[in-house]
């Protein structure tokens, strides 16, 4: 699977929003002297990784780790500050938005809300319709109307409701609407943005279900970020961990889950509620995570990881690639202390 | 330890007046809970386990009310105190701890403000006494500092921060029952288990009981000694937490863990439950699980089946398991 030409590639990448607001916010009485002073979120530091045709890679973290940024530049919602998106071989990041047209039919998102994400104002058709129309203009309106009930029914929603508004659905079946519209351009590739985490229990398997199976029928490639790890654990090839905007592990799933290396990957996994355990038995985190405003100096867990020692304070820790094909970036681990 | 309960809830039924129409949100609940009990409601949203948790506390606003059954707490009838009695009660001998802590505290309030009224309010303490009070509650709940802590804004705090205050603050009057609804639904899962252990040790040093009310069924299974599953306003299923998370009898419990990625095998499709709950208006006659059932027999659409014990130790609303 690592050997297969990727079909995304991330490259060192950042992605840094500075908050400082207009001129006069930045302006600061400092020491006698007026400064000027910018405020920067380090959402994404230095990322990189490939996901392969036909995989699932997950991105998991908690919240702030930068996860939905990382989803939302690959996607090119987000322009990098600095790094280098490539997809199918061709770098995307810093395209034209008339260049990268073609790539928006092959790069598709489902975003978490389905109450948010589907236009109130607009049919079911209408929303499923529209990006066809738009991508392929030279379609006839019956070959549009035909595709559009074709992929309806694969996500399990009745095309004769395709006049309904999205306030006529319940929240599964919103969410099998935002996939159909992800389908419905015939995309090779889909980032969901925690696509399950808004859905009843007994309607995550529905739509969990129904990713794997459009995975299976399409050849599909996702990315998927979730904070759910036993989600993750199912669905996944591969999981990469973030904490506070660094990648601290990457991983096959079942390499991460039967023998995690990093300290916070350890810690994140020992605190999955499970069924049937009586108590907890999570490792302790001291201390709290810090701002990406003010990254800590060295690795960004030093200040919280059990393990820190001297140089966890001053250098940030290099990504090693582990025979397994597990990679990380921990010192411990690079000087075989952990 | 005497026989009876801390809480005994029997048949309550709370209903919503709805264009003209009264729709039960719960119907014919019934449950104990012994003194220092940990007790699980578990569920899908709309079936009725928040409902449940403010009509104890008599929290149920217009446009509904509870229109049937009794509510005793140690030993009271609640549903039959005024309003002022109640108080009496709410927020001192039963504390609730809600989803959002930054919806619960007062944002314009220190937390100590906020904490030393909540003393004042039901004991008669001074202003002195009651912040050392406040000081050992934080403490209490491994807040370091609490002394500065005292003087912060519910926004100088971090989510896991702000419910550690929140369950202090629930914890001041040394409360008999704590009701917690979705306390770390909103929380990261290293600050979720972090709370849930300390509510837990909390729960066993104090010898409080807990209604913990959630769709998290691992979560719950770690914590309760009981589970009560609620589907479209009833209790289908009843009983010993491990049993039911062992050998659940009920078919929407059963439905409901096979559903969960860890009961199936890797990458494999998970079991799904067809159709979605339904609401109140359209909850199918008879057994309100029928439509999505797969053992649905004619009975099932008829009559709607009683909590009854079952063979395997857990009381199940089914009418195929007799």
């Amino acid at each position: 699977m690592t050997t297969a030409t990727p079909l995304l590639s991330i490259r060192n990448l950042v992605k840094h929003f500075d908050i400082s607001g207009g001129l006069l916010d930045q302006l600061k009485w400092r020491d006698g002297r007026m400064t000027r002073r910018r405020t920067v979120v380090k959402a994404v530091n230095d990322v990189s990784f490939t996901v392969a045709p036909g995989e699932t890679v997950s991105v998991v973290g908690e919240s702030g780790c930068g996860k939905s940024t990382l989803a939302r530049a690959v996607m090119g919602i987000y322009p990098p500050t600095s790094g280098e998106i490539w997809f199918g071989g061709e770098r995307i990041d810093s395209l034209s938005p008339r260049r990268m047209l073609p790539y928006r039919t092959r790069m598709q998102m489902v975003f978490q809300d389905p109450y948010a994400s589907l236009n109130p104002r607009m049919t079911v058709r209408a929303t499923l319709e529209e990006p066809v129309f738009f991508h392929q203009p030279n379609l006839s309106r019956a070959e549009v109307k035909d595709r559009v009930a074709e992929v309806m029914r694969q996500v399990g929603v009745d095309p004769a409701w395709a006049d309904r508004y999205p306030h006529e659905f319940s929240g599964g079946q919103r969410q099998r609407i935002s996939i159909a519209r992800a389908l419905v351009v015939d995309p090779a590739f889909i980032v969901a943005d925690e696509p399950i985490a808004a859905l009843d229990v007994s309607i995550q398997a529905q739509i969990l279900n129904l990713l794997m199976d459009a995975q299976e029928e399409r050849g599909l490639t996702y990315l998927f970020i979730s904070h759910d790890l036993s989600v993750v654990r199912h669905i996944s090839n591969r999981v990469a961990v973030m904490y506070l905007g660094t990648l601290c592990e990457l991983a096959p799933t079942e390499e991460l889950f039967s023998s995690p290396r990093h300290p916070y990957t350890r810690a994140l996994l020992s605190a999955i509620p499970r069924l049937g355990r009586q108590g907890f038995a999570h490792l302790r985190l001291s201390g709290e995570v810090p701002t990406p405003i003010n990254l800590p100096p060295g690795c960004v867990f030093h200040g919280r990881c059990p393990y820190a020692f001297d140089p966890c304070t001053r250098e940030v820790p290099r990504p090693i690639v582990l025979d397994n094909g597990v990679a990380l970036a921990c010192h411990g681990v690079a000087d075989g202390r952990i | 330890m005497s026989d009876e309960p801390l809480l005994d809830v029997s048949d309550l039924t709370v209903s919503f007046d709805f264009r003209r129409r009264s729709l039960a949100a719960v119907s014919g609940v019934s449950f104990r809970l012994a003194r220092g009990e940990r007790l699980g409601i578990v569920g899908e949203s709309g079936a009725g386990k928040s409902v449940t948790g403010f009509a104890i506390l008599n929290l149920i606003s217009k446009p509904g009310r509870i229109t049937g059954g009794t509510i005793s707490f140690e030993g009271r009838e609640l549903t039959a105190l005024r309003a002022e009695e109640m108080r009496q009660v709410r927020g001192n001998r039963i504390s609730m701890i809600f989803q959002d802590p930054m919806m619960t505290l007062n944002p314009v309030l220190t937390v100590g403000t906020q904490m030393v009224e909540t003393i004042r309010a039901h004991a008669g303490v001074s202003r002195r006494q009651a912040e050392e009070r406040a000081v050992e509650a934080l403490r209490k709940v491994y807040i370091s500092s609490p002394e500065r802590r005292l003087r912060q804004y519910p926004h100088e705090f971090s989510g896991g921060m702000r419910q550690r205050i929140v369950i202090a603050i629930a914890l001041l009057t040394s409360p008999a029952l704590i009701i917690a609804d979705e306390p770390t639904t909103a929380l990261d899962v290293t600050i979720q288990a972090e709370i849930m252990d300390l509510l837990l040790k909390l729960c066993e040093s104090e010898r409080m009981g807990l209604i913990l009310i959630t769709h998290d069924l691992a979560v719950v299974s770690q914590v309760t000694q009981r589970i009560a599953v609620m589907y479209a306003g009833r209790i289908v299923e009843l009983g010993e937490t491990a049993r039911i998370v062992e050998n659940p009898s009920h078919p929407y419990t059963r439905g409901l863990l096979a559903a969960l990625p860890q009961s199936a095998a890797r990458g494999r499709r998970l079991a799904q439950i067809p159709g979605s709950m339904p609401n109140l208006t359209t909850v199918p006659a008879g057994c309100p699980f029928s439509d999505r059932c797969e053992r649905c027999e004619s009975v099932c659409r008829e009559r709607i089946p009683p909590l009854t014990a079952k063979d395997t130790g857990c009381l199940a609303a089914c009418h195929l398991l007799d």
